[in-house]
C-alpha cells in the first residue's frame, strides 16, 4: 500500500478579500514504502505549501489525500494532531529544539502527546534509543545552547523518529550547516532510509538532491518534473572525498 | 502527562515563573495578615468587653447619635462624681458604680519602671469586675474619700517591677508621687488576654483625678444592677435620673449615652468587623492585581514562546493539550505565590501579633479561602493568554522569530 496518495491537489490562500494565492494548482503524488523524495523548485513554486499539506498542518482547498490509507484531507484538528502525533516526523531547517531543555526532554516530547497512557520510564527508554540512532547517546543531558549545529539537527531528527512514523519530511534540512555537516545529515538519512523509512525532503541544493532517489521539480503550483536520480550520490562515499576533516568543534559548556 | 509538560515548562524559566507567582504571594500575605489582625482586633474588642464584668450597665458621656449620626462617645465632659454616686445612691436596682478615668503613665520602683494603664475606679469596681485579690486589700470608701495615695496593681506589675517579690506596703512612683501598693489583683493570665488584663493598676478615683490625669470629669460610669432581668428597667431608670440632674428640658437630647455590655460589645465586633472587611477588601484588591499581572506574563509569555508553541503543535500537540499545559502553568504558578503568601502572611501575623501584644489568631479558614481564591485567579487570568496559544496557527507559529 502506498504511503502517500495525493489526488489532484489544490491550494488557494485568500489574503483580504481581493486577492487569491493559488499556491498549488493540482497535484497528484504516490509514495510508495521506503522512497526517499527531493522536492525542489525555486521560492513561491509551491513547496513549502505542499510539505505543510503532506504534513498534515495545512488541509487542502480540494482533492484528496490518503497517508496510509487513511483520508485525512477533511479530518478536524485535533484528529490531524493526532495523525500527526502518530505517522508523520518533522524536520526543519532551524532545528526547532526547545531552547533551555536537554536533548532527552525534546525527544520525549512526540510521546508526551501520544496519548498512549505511556510511562515516563518508557518515554525516556524509546528516547534514549533515537538519541543513540543519530549517534548522540553521550549528549542526552546536554542543552540545545550546548550542541553544534549538526548536533542539534541530529537531536531533531531522533526527535521525529521517537515515534516511529510512517513518513519523513525535512524542510530544507541541511539550509543551516555547513557542508560535512550536511554530509553526515544526508549519512543519517540514507541509512534510515535503508532501514525502510520513506523520506520527502525539501531542498534548493543541486547536491543536496542527489541524495534522493527521485526528484521532483516544481514550478508554479505544478510538479513539472518527477524523475529518479540518476548517479545518485551516497553520503557515506562524499564525505571520505573531503579535504582532511577538520576536528568538530563542539560548543561545549 | 501534561502536568509533566507544565512543570518543566516552568522549570525552563524559574526566574520568570518566580517572579510571576510573586504578585500573588502579596496579595494572599496581605489577605492572610489583615484577616489575622482583624481576629486579634475582635478576640481583643471581645476580652474587653467580658472583662467589663457581669449585669454592668455603662455610662458614657456625650450622645452617641447626633440626628443619626453616630459620634464618638467619651469625648465630652458631661459625666461628674456626683452623677456616679446619685446612681448608686437614688437607684434602688443598681448596687454599684464606679467612675472611671483612665491614664497611660511610667511608673517606677527603686531603679526599675515599667509603661502602665491606670485606671482610677471607686471601692465598688472589684465586685462590678467579679476581680478577686490575690492578696492585701482593696482601697475603702474612705480611701476614695480622701483620697489616699494607694495601689492594687496587677500581676504583670509585680512581675515587671518586682520580680515576683511581694510588693505589698512598698512604695512606687508615678511622675515623682509615692502610691503604696495595699493590694494585689488575682491573675487572669489564664484567659486568651490575661497577660494585657494584669497590666493595670488601680486607684482611688479622687486620686487619679487630683494627681494623676488632672481631668475632672469621668470617662465612663461603669454600674451594677443587682440582677440581669432589670438591666432595661435600670437603664431606663439612669437616663430618667440624669437628664434630671442635668437639667435638660424634654426637646434637648440626652447628652450622655447609657448601654449594657451586651450593646456595646455588638457596637464594637460590628466596628472590627467592618474594619476586617475593609482590610480585606484592599487585601482582596492586591490579589487581583497579582492576578493581572499573572495573565501579562503569561500573555507576553504566549507571544514569547510562539515557536515553542508551533513545535508542540506540529509534532501533535492538540488544542486543548496546549490549552491545558498553559492553564497548569498560570494555576501552579498562582498556587505556588499561594502557599509561599500563606506562609509569608502567618510569619506576619505573629511578627504583628507580637509587637501589637494580641493573640496569635489564625484564621484556617482564610488560609484555605487565600489558597482556593489565589487557584482561582490563576485559572481565571490563565484562561484568556492559554486559549490565545491553543488557537495558534502551527504553520505561522513555526515561521515566527
Amino acid at each position: 500500500m502506498a504511503v502517500v496518495v495525493l489526488e489532484d491537489i489544490h491550494k488557494t490562500y485568500h489574503v483580504g478579500s481581493e486577492v487569491h494565492v493559488h499556491a498549488l494548482r493540482g497535484v497528484s503524488l504516490t509514495l510508495q514504502p521506503g522512497e526517499f523524495v527531493a522536492v525542489m523548485g525555486p521560492s513561491g513554486s509551491g513547496k513549502s505549501t505542499l510539505m505543510n499539506l503532506l504534513g498534515c498542518l495545512d488541509r487542502p482547498s480540494r482533492g484528496r489525500y490518503l497517508l496510509d490509507g487513511e483520508e485525512v484531507a477533511r479530518l478536524s484538528r485535533d484528529r490531524l494532531a493526532a495523525v500527526r502525533n502518530r505517522k508523520l516526523g518533522f524536520v526543519f531547517q532551524s532545528f526547532n529544539l526547545l531552547s533551555r531543555t536537554s536533548a532527552l526532554e525534546n525527544i520525549e516530547l512526540p510521546l508526551m502527546y501520544s496519548g498512549e497512557g505511556l510511562s515516563l520510564r518508557e518515554i525516556e527508554r524509546r528516547a534514549r534509543e533515537a538519541l543513540d540512532l543519530v549517534g548522540l547517546a553521550d549528549r542526552a543531558r546536554h542543552h540545545p545552547s550546548q550542541l553544534s549545529g549538526g548536533q542539534q539537527q541530529r537531536v531533531a531528527i531522533a526527535r521525529s523518529l521517537v515515534s516511529e512514523p510512517t513518513l519523513l519530511l525535512a524542510d530544507e534540512p541541511t539550509g543551516n550547516l555547513d557542508t560535512r555537516t550536511g554530509l553526515e545529515i544526508m549519512e543519517i538519512f540514507q541509512r534510515l532510509n535503508d532501514r525502510g523509512i520513506t523520506l520527502v525532503m525539501v531542498t534548493h541544493e543541486p547536491e543536496i538532491g542527489q541524495f534522493a532517489k527521485r526528484r521532483l521539480l516544481m514550478r508554479d503550483g505544478k510538479v513539472i518534473r518527477d524523475e529518479a536520480v540518476e548517479s545518485r550520490l551516497m553520503a557515506a562515499k562524499e564525505k571520505e572525498k573531503l579535504p582532511a576533516p577538520e576536528e568538530e568543534e563542539e560548543v561545549m559548556r | 502527562m501534561i502536568l509533566v509538560i507544565a512543570l518543566r515548562a516552568l522549570r525552563r524559566n524559574v526566574m520568570r515563573s518566580v517572579l510571576t507567582a510573586f504578585g500573588i504571594v502579596i496579595g494572599v500575605a496581605a489577605v492572610i495578615t489583615t484577616v489575622s489582625i482583624g481576629h486579634g482586633a475582635r478576640a481583643e474588642v471581645e476580652e474587653q468587653v467580658t472583662r467589663l464584668g457581669r449585669n454592668v450597665v455603662l455610662v458614657f458621656p456625650g450622645s452617641r447619635s447626633l440626628g443619626g449620626v453616630s459620634v464618638g462617645g467619651g469625648a465630652a465632659n458631661t459625666l461628674t462624681v456626683e452623677d456616679a454616686r446619685a446612681i448608686r445612691e437614688e437607684i434602688p436596682e443598681i448596687i454599684a458604680a464606679s467612675p472611671e478615668v483612665r491614664s497611660q503613665r511610667q511608673v517606677a520602683y527603686g531603679n526599675r519602671n515599667w509603661f502602665t494603664r491606670i485606671y482610677g475606679q471607686s471601692a465598688d469596681y472589684l465586685q462590678i469586675r467579679q476581680w478577686p485579690l490575690e492578696s492585701g486589700r482593696m482601697y475603702d470608701d474612705e480611701d476614695v474619700a480622701r483620697a489616699r495615695k494607694v495601689a492594687v496593681v496587677g500581676q504583670t506589675i509585680v512581675d515587671e517591677l518586682f520580680e515576683g517579690a511581694d510588693p505589698i506596703g512598698e512604695i512606687i512612683r508615678v511622675r515623682g508621687m509615692p502610691l503604696e501598693i495595699i493590694g494585689i489583683l488575682e491573675t487572669k493570665g489564664m484567659s486568651l488576654m490575661g497577660s494585657v488584663q494584669d497590666d493595670i493598676i488601680l486607684v482611688p478615683y479622687t486620686t487619679a483625678f487630683r494627681y494623676i490625669s488632672g481631668r475632672t470629669h469621668a470617662m465612663v460610669i461603669n454600674c451594677q444592677v443587682y440582677r440581669s432581668d432589670l438591666m432595661p428597667v435600670a437603664q431606663q431608670k439612669i437616663t430618667d435620673l440624669l437628664r434630671e440632674r442635668h437639667r435638660l428640658g424634654p426637646d434637648q437630647a440626652d447628652d450622655f449615652t447609657v448601654q449594657t455590655q451586651e450593646e456595646v460589645a455588638r457596637t464594637a465586633t460590628e466596628t472590627s468587623r467592618i474594619m476586617t472587611f475593609l482590610l480585606g477588601s484592599i487585601a482582596g484588591i492586591s490579589l487581583l492585581v497579582g492576578g493581572i499581572g499573572i495573565m501579562n506574563i503569561m500573555l507576553v509569555s504566549v507571544t514569547e514562546r510562539t515557536r515553542e508553541i508551533g513545535i508542540r503543535i506540529a509534532i501533535g500537540a492538540r488544542n486543548r493539550d496546549i490549552l491545558r499545559q498553559f492553564l497548569l502553568e498560570a494555576t501552579m504558578l498562582s498556587c505556588l505565590g499561594g502557599v509561599m503568601g500563606i506562609v509569608l502572611g502567618m510569619g506576619f501575623s505573629n511578627v504583628l501579633a507580637y509587637y501589637a501584644d494580641w493573640p496569635v489568631y489564625l484564621s484556617y479558614h482564610a488560609v484555605g479561602y487565600a489558597f482556593l481564591f489565589s487557584a482561582a485567579v490563576g485559572i481565571f487570568f490563565g484562561f484568556y493568554p492559554a486559549r490565545k496559544a491553543a488557537r495558534l496557527d502551527p504553520i505561522e507559529a513555526l515561521r515566527y522569530e
